[in-house]
């Protein structure tokens, strides 16, 4: 689960990290206000769950409380495009109104799992406020990696020598090293999957300084976390995936055009890779999950028909433990309440109880496209798309 | 021979009284498996379609000579129930839950490194088959044929499609493994190769990977140096945009890592032939075996 940056900033002042002084607002006359009260110099910083905010022109100084205004003004509302975004970008709907900065100098710091230890880790760079996979990748020495044991926490000499390979000293040093050890305790504590500070400012009167601040969190234990959960913000998540999740679907909205429905994460990515394979595009990821229901068919095959780019479907079901007569009942089920579609939709069912399910799918009133394999099916659905363009 | 489970491993099921935990204990029963015991806290003295439960694995594992176990409790126990499982002696730990956090997962593994001979499969997997002679699992048995073929696996349902290609060709299985699509996990890719590569009933192997982490990448370093069996392989999630979690916990491209790109090409450069295409699995393995 994703956060704000404001919400991240929240959690992480609890902590003592120091983060400059603001707040959050949707109302443009509203981050006038603060802007005075921050002393008449701020930045307005767009709120969205996306990187890459200030080069898509999400974040702007303003030397007045009447600049900062006009900033929010134009930046509430926008469709900021970002790389993280895709190209129909993301509406904002509040803004942080921050001090402005004395910027002395810039660092990266972030905790997150190294999977193959199979521990957390302090990921630093001197090189901060850039984006850190191009760091990773064009200067990778210039990254420093300290592993943690999760139980005993980042040890104090650890975070003093994460303070070092940034090239901290005195005073400085001893502040950095504070604040990667709150970061850390955060990270434990609220079962972050990373909790990233970037940039991580050095003020010109030495203080050591959260400007942008970002946490995600691992969905699987948000069961304990209900301070957290109570920070989603739906309005960020594709509409689609929203209504998904309340049936316990996995759906992630993609830009192609056939539609998705298969059973398990493994085989729906497979699918999406077979469809590209055969020169078309998936328009979603969807997994009903092994033991796919007839009621979770039905759900599913609405939500992924109610996207409009959507120009064929493929259904892709080995049931093993799921019975593909009961899946070919969800899909009838689902084509029934729909009135039927205009749109092809194939079929490929294997595994458990499949003569049945053929038989459904054959004898009911709509025209399925049956395919056999899994290569079949692809080529199939391929072609009805490329046939209808 | 094939590796870790055969007719004579003696099961119990962790969480046997719920729903899945029943169903899935007497579908590994009815494969041939000796499902001996059940484990539910506080439902000590219940059978379950004449099988017994017990309080505890330690009570268990005293009373039946159980040495395998598969964990069917609810994400938030079910770290918990793994360390239960190893402290009591369990030597084959199957975990089939999905869900667990991956603080509780760490736990877990730290817990382990004091239990060397426990080896841990999953979480979040389909279990492990040895066609004709037991599972431990969910997957569907007919769909296995005993054979000579091995299948080690981050996902469920595409781990059946592979299997169901060889059967459908008249290559039967030796063991197949689903490590499970978790960040943290138990056995990895790397400990299947080096049990596959002792086992003399497995002639090929065929390696089903998918985006995130580097556990493929790790293995293929070792299978370039140490295995000379044919591996087939296939890497799902080439078109799935980086950032998002598709579907597995484990499975998302996170800071440029954990491609599908960058897997591929270091399989291949381990001399393991990848399929474009996860419908060609099967007769990938029948022309590196001779048999297409």
């Amino acid at each position: 689960m994703k956060i704000h940056e404001f919400q991240a900033k929240e959690i992480l002042r609890r902590y003592g990290v120091s983060t400059p002084r603001g707040r959050v607002t949707g109302a443009a006359a509203e981050a006038r206000e603060i802007c005075a009260e921050l002393g008449g110099r701020c930045v307005v910083k767009a709120q969205i769950h996306a990187g890459g905010r200030g080069k898509g022109g999400g974040v702007k100084l303003a030397a007045t409380p009447d600049e900062a205004f006009a900033h929010a003004d134009a930046i509430l509302g926008m469709q900021l495009v970002t790389h993280q975004t895709g190209p129909e970008g993301q509406r904002v709907r509040k803004v942080l109104i921050e001090e402005a900065a004395d910027i002395a100098q810039e660092l990266y710091v972030a905790v997150t799992l190294d999977r193959a230890a199979g521990r957390p880790v302090v990921i630093a760079s001197a090189a901060g406020g850039m984006d850190i996979e191009e760091v990773a990748a064009t200067r990778p020495e210039a990254i420093h990696r300290e592993p943690f044991d999760p139980f005993l926490g980042l040890l104090p000499f650890q975070a003093r020598r994460v303070a070092r390979r940034l090239r901290l000293t005195g005073e400085v040093a001893g502040k950095a090293a504070k604040l990667v050890t709150a970061l850390g305790a955060a990270y434990l504590d609220t079962d972050a999957s990373l909790a990233e500070i970037n940039p991580l400012m050095v003020t010109g009167s030495g203080d050591v300084v959260a400007l942008d601040a970002k946490m995600t969190f691992d969905d699987n234990a948000l069961f304990r976390h209900k301070d957290v959960v109570g920070m989603r913000d739906l309005a960020e998540e594709n509409a689609l995936e929203v209504e998904a999740s309340k049936f316990n679907l996995n759906y992630i909205k993609l830009d192609g055009e056939i539609g998705c429905m298969v059973n398990g994460a493994g085989l729906a990515m497979a699918t999406m890779d077979i469809i590209q394979l055969e020169g078309s595009s998936p328009a979603n990821f969807l997994d009903v999950g092994g033991s796919a229901s007839q009621e979770a068919v039905t759900n599913a095959f609405k939500i992924l028909i109610s996207d409009r780019a959507v120009k064929a479907v493929l259904i892709n079901i080995f049931g093993g433990i799921a019975r593909t007569d009961r899946i070919a009942g969800g899909v009838v089920a689902a084509l029934r309440e729909l009135g039927g579609v205009e749109i092809p939709v194939v079929v490929r069912l294997e595994g458990t109880n499949v003569e049945e399910g053929r038989r459904i799918l054959r004898e009911s009133e709509f025209d399925f496209v049956v395919a056999e394999t899994m290569a079949d099916a692809a080529r199939k659905v391929v072609a009805a798309v490329k046939g209808a363009g | 021979m094939a590796i870790w489970l055969s007719k004579s491993t003696r099961l119990l099921v962790q969480g046997i009284t719920g729903r899945e935990g029943k169903f899935h204990a007497l579908g590994s029963r009815d494969y041939g498996t000796q499902v001996v015991a059940g484990v539910t806290p506080g439902k000590g003295g219940e059978r379950v379609e004449g099988i017994p439960v017990f309080d505890s694995v330690e009570e268990a594992r005293q009373a039946t000579g159980a040495d395998a176990s598969m964990v069917f409790v609810p994400p938030p126990f079910a770290a918990d129930a793994i360390c239960e499982a190893a402290a009591a002696g369990i030597e084959l730990v199957v975990a089939i839950t999905e869900g667990i956090p991956v603080a509780d997962m760490l736990r877990a593994k730290a817990f382990l490194r004091d239990h060397p001979k426990v080896r841990l499969i999953g979480p979040n997997c389909p279990g492990i088959i040895t066609p004709g002679q037991a599972k431990i699992g969910i997957m569907p048995g007919h769909i296995h044929r005993p054979g000579r073929v091995g299948v080690v696996s981050r996902s469920g349902t595409l781990t059946y499609e592979a299997v169901w290609q060889l059967t459908g060709l008249g290559l039967g299985q030796s063991t197949c493994v689903g490590i499970g699509g978790d960040p943290v996990n138990g056995t990895s890719f790397l400990e299947v190769f080096q049990a596959l590569a002792r086992d003399a009933d497995t002639d090929a192997v065929i390696m089903i990977g998918e985006i995130g982490g580097d556990a493929e990448e790790s293995a293929a370093a070792w299978i370039a140096e140490n295995f000379s069996k044919p591996v087939v392989g296939f890497i799902a999630g080439r078109t799935a945009p980086p950032g998002r979690r598709m579907g597995h916990a484990g499975a998302i491209v996170s800071g440029g890592k954990g491609t599908a790109a960058a897997k591929i090409e270091a399989l291949r450069a381990a001399g393991i032939q990848v399929c474009d295409s996860p419908a060609e699995l099967g007769a990938t393995v029948a022309k590196a075996l001779g048999k297409a």
